[in-house]
């Protein structure tokens, strides 16, 4: 089964994707970690590590704004017994094409073939 | 040199006092070219350190990794994940060695994994990569740590926020390699090289 985890510097702006792709995304399990352990602007790997925790699928397709969070997610990953995939696209677009394959059956390489032609980032 | 517990300790607890010491000026560096809290950042990370080094560690592994959890847990910026990075791969190490410039060696290869910085980027890569094989010859000096931190002034950002800045980045030190040569000058401070 495949999730979607959101992971954004601001609390508000991790929520408010979540948002936007619950619209589209069906039963799709999506879970988001906003912001530090004490709500500052940052990225906290203890919260994205209870969000891959939290998330009921055993795959996730994680989606990031800003370079730390990147680095967090990835230190996240490593630690978590579940199968992460890290896309390198703009957060918003990119987690809304996620949100809308899942839901229609499409396989990890399909999505990631939606995803390729968006990435922007290194 | 083998990196003792004890040493290790006055090590992070001498690098607490430089970066505290230079916390305003960390923030300032870091208002030029990114978010302007790269100082507090780590004076917030480097007093949880302090906090998980009381007591003592038994052992150096658990000294080191209580500081990586620390750092990354505590940080909030992208220091915390490369410093935390850094301090977990010594950790890692020093199953194996003591010897403080093979715990380094580990740690800048880390760093570099984790963060993607290739020298010359205009990260704190530039200063680890100058400075640990300085110290795995036992050549190092604070003059060296200076030039390899002054080096990052002229280069155009290639990581980090400050690489949306393009040529404007220029004539800026990088904060996170200005840290990281007080993370070196407080091992010479203890006289650890």
């Amino acid at each position: 089964m495949l999730g979607i985890t959101v992971v954004s510097h601001v609390p508000e702006i991790a929520a408010g994707v979540v948002q936007l792709l619950k619209q589209v995304a069906g039963d799709t399990p999506i879970t988001f970690a906003g912001g530090t352990d004490d709500n500052r602007i940052g990225t906290s790997m203890e919260k994205i590590t209870t969000a891959f925790t939290d998330n009921k699928a055993d795959t996730i397709l994680a989606f990031y704004d800003l370079g730390s969070a990147k680095m967090n997610l990835e230190m996240a990953s490593e630690l978590t017994d579940k199968e992460v995939h890290i896309y390198n696209v703009p957060l918003i677009e990119g987690a809304y094409v996620a949100a809308s394959l899942v839901p229609t059956g499409a396989t990890r390489t399909q999505i990631e073939e939606q995803l390729a032609p968006l990435t922007v980032k290194e | 040199m083998e990196l003792t517990v004890e040493k290790y300790v006055q090590w992070m607890t001498n690098f607490t006092q430089l970066i505290t010491t230079h916390k305003q000026e960390l923030n300032d560096l870091d208002d030029a070219i990114g978010d302007g809290d790269h100082g507090s950042n780590m004076v917030r990370g480097m007093d949880a350190v302090t906090a998980a080094l009381e007591p003592a560690p038994a052992t150096l592994t658990d000294a080191l990794k209580k500081t990586a959890m620390a750092l990354i847990s505590k940080v909030g910026g992208a220091s915390g994940p490369l410093y935390g990075t850094a301090f977990l791969e010594m950790a890692k190490k020093s199953a194996a060695t003591s010897d403080v410039g093979e715990l380094l060696a580990a740690a800048a290869a880390g760093v570099m994994k984790r963060g993607g910085a290739q020298p010359g980027d205009k990260t704190m890569v530039d200063v680890w990569h100058v400075v640990v094989p300085q110290i795995q010859d036992d050549t190092l000096t604070e003059e060296a740590i200076q030039t390899a931190v002054d080096h990052t002034r002229d280069l155009v950002a290639h990581k980090g926020r400050a690489s949306y800045l393009g040529e404007r980045a220029k004539g800026h030190l990088d904060p996170g390699a200005v840290s990281t040569g007080y993370l070196f000058t407080s091992l010479l401070n203890v006289g650890v090289k």
